[in-house]
């Protein structure tokens, strides 16, 4: 009841004009973000966080917009995934599998409608879990002490294997550069400079925001310059405008068990929509897959990684304000953001700020309405959107970075890093090594650090704090479970490849 | 014409962040907040260049930029060496980026500046859980006589920072000799280290008020002192460190610095201005409810106080083994 009477406090904060329209304008520009091909939620948040700050938004405001524009771009990604065979942004990339047959046999506004409902599902079930279990797990974490916080992020870390790439090298050698990277600047706990050669322009460590927007729109940038334009495939037409109820009512199950998968996924940190979306599909695969029709244009396929990115995309939301742990890389660019905003998210922001909070769980539930509103009717619009040419996107990601990055410390030697960091990201693309770790080893690895040495200076030089409550504990246990879980998907997936092959 | 209509409100987006960007025009008052937007040196620009506009004692309005970096040594080195004489130009500080220049942490000294005024300070307290058996500052220094390394002490800044420096006085005074042995574990704001106390982690922080006040009103954490001149009228049962024998005060004060090739002449309009400001209702008013009490020290009288901390500072730290 209680949970009630906030959320219902919570409505009257996100109904002030000002907060619903930056809503509806959050929910359309993240569509559209969303919709295209490589710009996903993490460049949407951050290329909007500096334009946050130039228009002076408050905390609530700029998070209500910032969440809008997050959850937008789950919605929106999934369009040119279905038209194009691209996925708008990395989450989608499971919705290419069956989303482009279906559009390939003419089915492109089944598949489109099919997943924006999806889409809506995953995404309400995530939001309902919020509001269940983020103040239960907000009260839990008061009892989070250093070596627990130390447990939990050793937990993310090994979680990131799942999140992306196909050779777990790979993912190793990302996420040792982003923990590399996070260890530039003044030593937290003495207050001794590291590797900043005596440049006071990173004595505060590399900021992160600067280091992500040069790691995916830069790069984007250049993965794009070189392509040639004709490379792009062409867009498929649409006729017609009328879904199919009954193929969208066959997905029912499949949506439901692709929201809870993903809402799990999401809740977990570090692993976050990706991993959802992943999980979902291809747990919706073994479940269901008895005529061998996924990958050509299954509408289950379609419904269960939509629903499971959407879902997971809400679930990330409860680490990130109940515990200040961000569970996905969008996530961790809006705890960023707060932070600036000198809002703390953690264990005390449902104490402290609950206006925030529940203004924001209030209108994450009308943004799920409005971006169902927005995207069944207005399909057509979004379709016609794939045919911007290169030229005219490009130039725009350009403009809107360099004048974001500068906007947050007016220094141009952030717009160097910015740079450089376009161009380490366009090197590890070419070499197909995942972004993603290094995002995660960056953002998380100066905490981790952080939360070891101060169990350390608690303990007086003890090891053995680490394991002695009984949250890190669990968190120890959970961690090797999920090791060895992926470990068995991994081994039978790649048999199944195997048999395949032979079956060809 | 739908694409058409969708590309002009992207446009429109994206030329009104411009537009924010381009305001600025050529000779106005500056205002530099050497930090991110939110907290208390960007607190300081915002405000102070707002009722300096609204007391109308500059043209125009003052324009604050952030430049975060090196907690304030990036806007130092900068200010020293390309605006060292530009007179339309203030920097916020605190008694944070003094403790840095005594620890050498910035590019410059103290004399590279010229120090402007303080107009009001956050009160560093110490505190313990509610169900702590420390009641007063004397049973926490008898504890850390008698083992230094017996309690965890935690604040939000590292080692050497503000908020241990000035635990370490209060203990020194109070006649604890083991300084280095006293365990500190550095959180990432008062808040965080709160949590912490109140989840049993860490045994005694040592904070500014204005952030975790919330937690002595709300019974979780109790004050063993604050480190005012007199008591703080928000919380007036918690005695002050004077009262209680040990003779320090330890204030988070916020201030101005200018350029130090500002003339006499620049320099003491500056001076005059800010006493002005501090005097005024709309200053007074801003200040408490930031949770800070407004304290005025200005000019010559503000550069020797800047002095003196600067050595206080200088002399812990070198004791604790901070700076050799």
């Amino acid at each position: 009841m209680e949970t009630l009477s906030l959320l219902a406090s919570g409505f009257t904060v996100a109904l002030t004009p000002l907060n619903l329209s930056l809503l509806f304008a959050g929910c359309f520009v993240g569509t559209l973000i969303g919709a295209m091909p490589g710009l996903g939620p993490v460049n949407g948040v951050a290329i909007l966080i500096p334009l946050t700050f130039a228009f002076g938004l408050d905390a609530t405001s700029s998070l209500i917009l910032l969440s809008a524009v997050y959850f937008g771009t789950m919605y929106g990604g999934r369009i040119s995934s279905i038209l194009l065979n691209i996925p708008g942004d990395e989450p989608a990339v499971m919705t290419t599998l069956d989303g482009y047959p279906m559009a390939q046999k003419g089915q492109a506004v089944d598949a489109l409608a099919l997943s924006g409902v999806a889409s809506f599902v995953g995404a309400t079930i995530a939001v309902i879990g919020l509001s269940l279990f983020a103040p239960l797990l907000a009260r839990a974490a008061i009892h989070f002490g250093p070596a627990d916080y130390f447990a939990l992020y050793i937990m993310a870390f090994a979680t990131i294997g799942g999140v992306a790439g196909v050779d777990p090298r790979k993912t190793l050698l990302s996420a040792l550069i982003g923990l590399m990277i996070a260890t530039v600047g003044l030593d937290p706990i003495s207050g001794v400079p590291r590797y900043t050669g005596g440049n006071f322009h990173i004595y505060d460590g590399i900021e992160p925001i600067v280091a992500l927007v040069g790691l995916f729109a830069i790069s984007e940038i250049l993965m794009l310059l070189e392509k040639h334009i004709k490379d792009r495939v062409g867009a498929i037409r649409v006729d017609g405008w009328m879904p199919s109820l009954s193929t969208i009512l066959s997905t029912k199950w499949a949506m439901v068990r692709g929201s809870l998968i993903g809402f799990i996924a999401g809740v977990l940190p570090g692993a976050g929509a990706s991993l959802g979306s992943v999980m979902s599909y291809s747990i919706e695969k073994q479940a269901s897959d008895k005529d061998g029709t996924f990958g050509q244009g299954d509408p289950r396929g379609v419904a269960a990684p939509e629903a499971g990115n959407n879902a997971a995309s809400g679930g990330a939301l409860i680490p990130m304000l109940s515990l200040g742990v961000p569970g996905s890389g969008t996530t961790a660019v809006m705890l960023a953001m707060l932070i600036s905003l000198n809002v703390q998210p953690g264990p005390l922001l449902f104490e402290r700020q609950p206006d925030l909070v529940w203004g924001l769980v209030a209108s994450l539930y009308m943004a799920n309405v409005t971006l169902l509103i927005l995207n069944i009717p207005l399909i057509g619009i979004f379709t016609r959107l794939m045919a911007v040419p290169t030229w005219a996107l490009m130039p725009i990601v350009a403009a809107v970075s360099f004048v974001g990055v500068f906007s947050i410390s007016n220094s141009v030697f952030d717009l160097e890093v910015m740079i450089a960091f376009g161009v380490i990201g366009y090197i590890l693309r070419k070499m197909d090594i995942s972004l993603v770790p290094l995002v995660l080893g960056l953002l998380l690895g100066g905490d981790m650090e952080r939360n070891l040495r101060r169990a350390m200076s608690i303990s007086d030089g003890d090891w053995s704090i680490l394991l002695q409550s009984w949250i890190s504990i669990t968190l120890y246990v959970l961690t090797l479970a999920f090791l060895a879980l992926s470990v068995w998907l991994a081994m039978r997936s790649n048999k199944r490849g195997k048999s395949r092959r032979f079956e060809a | 014409m739908r694409v058409a209509a969708i590309w002009t409100s992207k446009l429109g987006m994206i030329s009104a962040g411009f537009m924010a960007f381009a305001a600025l025009p050529a000779d106005a008052t500056e205002c530099i907040a050497p930090s991110n937007p939110g907290g208390g040196w960007d607190f300081t620009c915002r405000t102070i260049g707002r009722i300096l506009t609204e007391l109308d004692l500059v043209d125009g309005n003052v324009q604050v930029t952030n430049m975060p970096g090196g907690v304030g040594a990036v806007t130092y080195a900068m200010v020293a060496s390309e605006r060292s004489d530009d007179a339309d130009l203030i920097v916020a500080t605190s008694t944070v980026g003094i403790t840095q220049i005594a620890q050498g942490k910035y590019p410059a000294g103290v004399d590279a500046m010229r120090w402007l005024g303080m107009l009001g300070a956050d009160v560093g307290v110490v505190a313990v859980a509610a169900d702590s058996e420390i009641q007063s500052m004397a049973d926490l220094n008898e504890a850390l006589k008698a083992d230094p390394s017996s309690l965890t002490t935690a604040g939000s800044s590292s080692i050497g920072g503000w908020d241990h420096i000035r635990l370490l006085i209060a203990a020194r005074e109070g006649g604890v000799e083991d300084l280095p042995a006293i365990r500190w574990v550095q959180f990432d704001g008062g808040t965080d280290a709160v949590t912490q106390l109140i989840g049993g982690q860490v045994d005694v922080v040592s904070t500014d008020i204005s952030e975790i006040g919330g937690f002595v009103e709300s019974g979780d954490i109790r004050l063993l002192g604050v480190m005012s001149d007199e008591r703080i009228p928000a919380f007036s049962d918690a005695p002050t460190m004077i009262e209680q024998g040990i003779e320090m005060t330890g204030y988070n004060w916020r201030g101005l610095y200018t350029g130090g090739d500002v003339s006499d002449d620049a320099y003491n309009t500056w001076v005059s201005n800010l006493e002005t400001l501090y005097n005024s209702e709309n200053w007074q008013t801003a200040a408490v409810e930031f949770g800070l009490v407004p304290i005025w020290r200005g000019g010559d009288d503000f550069e020797a106080y800047i002095r003196e901390q600067e050595k206080v500072t200088a002399d812990i730290s070198r004791d604790i083994g901070v700076i050799q």
